[in-house]
């Protein structure tokens, strides 16, 4: 392998500076040079890989494991798109310049293809089978599901959690980016910083940091819940929180977790669009007699539209999917299940995987009109480039 | 008057400050709540409640044991370094692929560009859910059976990493001037060393960017963790997830058991961050 690529790297720069027309021809070393070193390269790394799967007590540690995977991951990726480029090259001009690309794009695609758009048609299949996914049972998993209460509950939580928590984060996100704008620069970069950090950390960590506002002891005890401490000394009975499914109130204890993980995200992209806001249109606006208030609603908000349907739909996105939250938090119990952890359910815990993907399905379909407005935005934006 | 500009000439708003101020604390107050519990000893914390100790801080009982409970005890200490293992691999390999679709996305004309970036931008929004029972298919024992091991969570984590990735570095690269690699056209170089010379050089910022929001979209996931790692390779968020459903025993361990996997990302992420914000505002939004 080695032996080949330094052979071959120097030739090309030969003939390149020696005779123009050679690059338009046919090179047969190239090509063969170039297939020999990808089919080697997929094979060793094929081999290396499965031998961390299967063997990985012969590697000594975890460590060399993962210090090797990177390597060989990099490395090899970066090995193989230099075959596949001189295998190109090594083909005749008009069809190597129209074959790059392809090559170029191939491997990433490859790996879209087999972990997201292949598996997105196999479950639409899986969805008419039965629990194990070896015989068709027609659309008996969809009656199923649409018989059970406990889907339509999920249904009514998702929808709840799509109405709150994407808006409340957008304002809050406003808020904090308009009142931070007015902020020292070194008190603005702290604060941020502050209501930012949330972003770094995993819902099941956020869970357990929550678990500590939501906790519950008995009464007569020191209450070690900082929401029941607050509640207790305002004369209340010590309450289990996420118990509580009047009014959806658990619903809405485990909301405040995403959007506290959330907000963040969204103050740092309306931040940066109202710095961008062209300071001549606000003096405008001032020299015109606008009040602050006016000046926000009618001159800013208008100018940062689209980042706050982009942060909206983000969230949006995010809040579809949720699962994390509610599975450690409650498992969906006490009235707090949403689809998601419905899916997790249904296929682990009753492996019912024909029930399971028809849940997928119909998640699926709730998220194709997202699908299309993101095309559209891309489209729109590819216009004013 | 002179008092009450800024540094900058700007006037000093006081309302901003009192609810900004109000604000970051309200957004600490829980973290902080963590970080306290999680030195205190387990009688104190059932006793009482986290800022009491925070009041009198010379009159409680402060401990480090719980961090030592958690790291051998719960088996903390293999949990981060698998998820190590898992989470830096999972974040440079997507990047390699999709550094190259992304540049022939840019800079390259090809028959239906168009439909296979829109393919790329439809799947960003498809839940990864659907990968779930087709790939424990493929990767599980009727399939490859490597399902329990590293390799399989890396791959998913690059297939499910990989649309964003392009997407984010596409977006970055149409920034950069086209000249730049015209010129290098003309002077002889093939995309190939294009590629490596100009344009992987000049997209480092969208790919630190990048590699933060996969870092940590890596280290904190549940799911893929959780379903594709067998019980000695899983990562510190599934010990954790874990320990968060025993209830009764092993709670004290439970915060400093939080606090080992937050401080990792945490890490990252204030070293990161000036590149992340810079990548997410450039990347994600331009309308």
């Amino acid at each position: 392998m080695t032996a080949g690529t330094s052979a071959a790297a120097p030739r090309q720069s030969l003939r390149a500076d020696d005779d123009p027309q050679a690059a338009l021809r046919t090179q047969p070393v190239k090509i063969a040079v170039g297939l020999v070193g990808m089919i080697l390269t997929v094979w060793a790394l094929g081999n290396l890989f499965l031998a961390f799967g299967f063997y990985p007590e012969k590697f000594g540690s975890k460590i060399v494991i993962g210090l090797l995977a990177i390597v060989a991951g990099v490395g090899g990726a970066a090995v193989i798109f230099y075959f596949l480029n001189m295998f190109v090259e090594g083909l005749p001009a008009r069809l190597s310049e129209g074959l790059i690309p392809y090559a170029f794009i191939l491997p990433g695609f490859a790996l879209v293809a087999l972990m997201l758009i292949y598996p997105t048609f196999q479950t639409i299949n899986y969805s008419f089978a039965n629990s194990d996914s070896t015989a068709y049972v027609g659309l008996q998993n969809y009656r199923t599901i649409f018989g059970d209460s406990e889907f339509w509950s999920s249904i009514v939580n998702n929808v709840l959690w799509l109405v709150i928590v994407p808006a409340v984060v957008v304002a809050f996100g406003v808020v904090v980016a308009v009142l931070s704008d007015k902020l020292s620069a070194n008190g603005e970069k702290f604060a941020k910083s502050l209501i930012f950090l949330p972003m770094a950390i995993s819902s099941v960590s956020a869970v357990s940091i929550w678990a500590l506002v939501y906790a519950y002891n008995n009464p007569g005890q020191a209450q070690t819940g900082l929401l029941n401490a607050i509640w207790t000394s305002l004369g209340g009975d010590p309450q289990t929180w996420l118990q509580i499914s009047t009014a959806k109130l658990n619903s809405i204890l485990l909301m405040v977790i995403l959007i506290w993980l959330q907000a963040g995200f969204a103050m740092v992209l309306l931040s940066s669009a109202i710095k961008g806001v062209p300071e001549d249109t606000l003096e405008a606006a001032r020299i015109d007699g606008a009040g602050e208030f006016q000046i926000f609603w009618q001159v800013v908000i208008p100018q940062i539209k689209g980042t706050i349907i982009t942060v909206f739909v983000t969230v949006f996105i995010t809040v579809l999917k949720i699962f994390d939250i509610v599975y450690v938090s409650t498992n969906g119990q006490y009235g707090t299940n949403v689809i998601a952890n419905l899916f997790f359910n249904k296929l682990f815990a009753a492996s019912e995987a024909g029930q399971a993907t028809a849940i997928v399905v119909v998640l699926l379909l709730a998220v194709t009109p997202l699908i299309w407005y993101q095309i559209k935005h891309f489209r729109d934006e590819e216009a004013n480039r | 008057m002179s008092r009450k500009l800024m540094k900058d000439g700007r006037p000093r708003s006081p309302f901003s400050i009192t609810v900004m101020a109000l604000l970051a604390l309200l957004w600490s107050i829980p973290t902080i709540g963590l970080l306290i519990t999680s030195f205190r000893t387990r009688d104190d914390a059932q006793s009482s409640g986290w800022w009491t100790a925070l009041f009198n801080p010379f009159g409680a009982n402060w401990t480090a044991s719980n961090y030592s409970g958690a790291w051998t005890g719960q088996d903390f200490g293999s949990g981060f370094i698998n998820s190590l293992v898992v989470a830096i691999p999972a974040t440079i390999i997507p990047i390699m692929f999709a550094a190259f679709a992304a540049y022939a996305f840019t800079f390259m004309d090809f028959r239906f560009k168009e439909l296979f970036f829109l393919l790329i931008i439809a799947v960003m929004v498809v839940p990864i859910q659907v990968s779930f029972q087709p790939m424990l298919g493929i990767l599980g024992p009727r399939g490859l059976g490597i399902s329990g091991q590293y390799i399989a969570v890396w791959l998913l984590h690059t297939g499910f990493g990989m649309p964003l990735c392009i997407y984010t570095l596409r977006n970055y690269m149409s920034t950069l001037p086209r000249s730049v690699v015209e010129s290098a056209k003309i002077d002889g170089c093939s995309h190939y060393q294009t590629f490596w010379r100009l344009v992987a050089p000049m997209s480092i910022p969208a790919i630190a960017a990048f590699a933060t929001l996969q870092f940590l979209w890596v280290w904190n996931d549940l799911l893929v963790a959780k379903l594709f790692l067998k019980s000695e390779n899983t990562t510190v968020i599934v010990k954790l997830q874990q320990l968060l459903g025993t209830q009764g025993q092993g709670q004290e361990l439970l915060t400093a058991g939080a606090f080992i996997s937050i401080i990792v990302p945490m890490i990252v992420f204030v070293t990161l961050q000036r590149f992340m914000i810079r990548g997410m505002t450039s990347g994600a939004v331009k309308g």
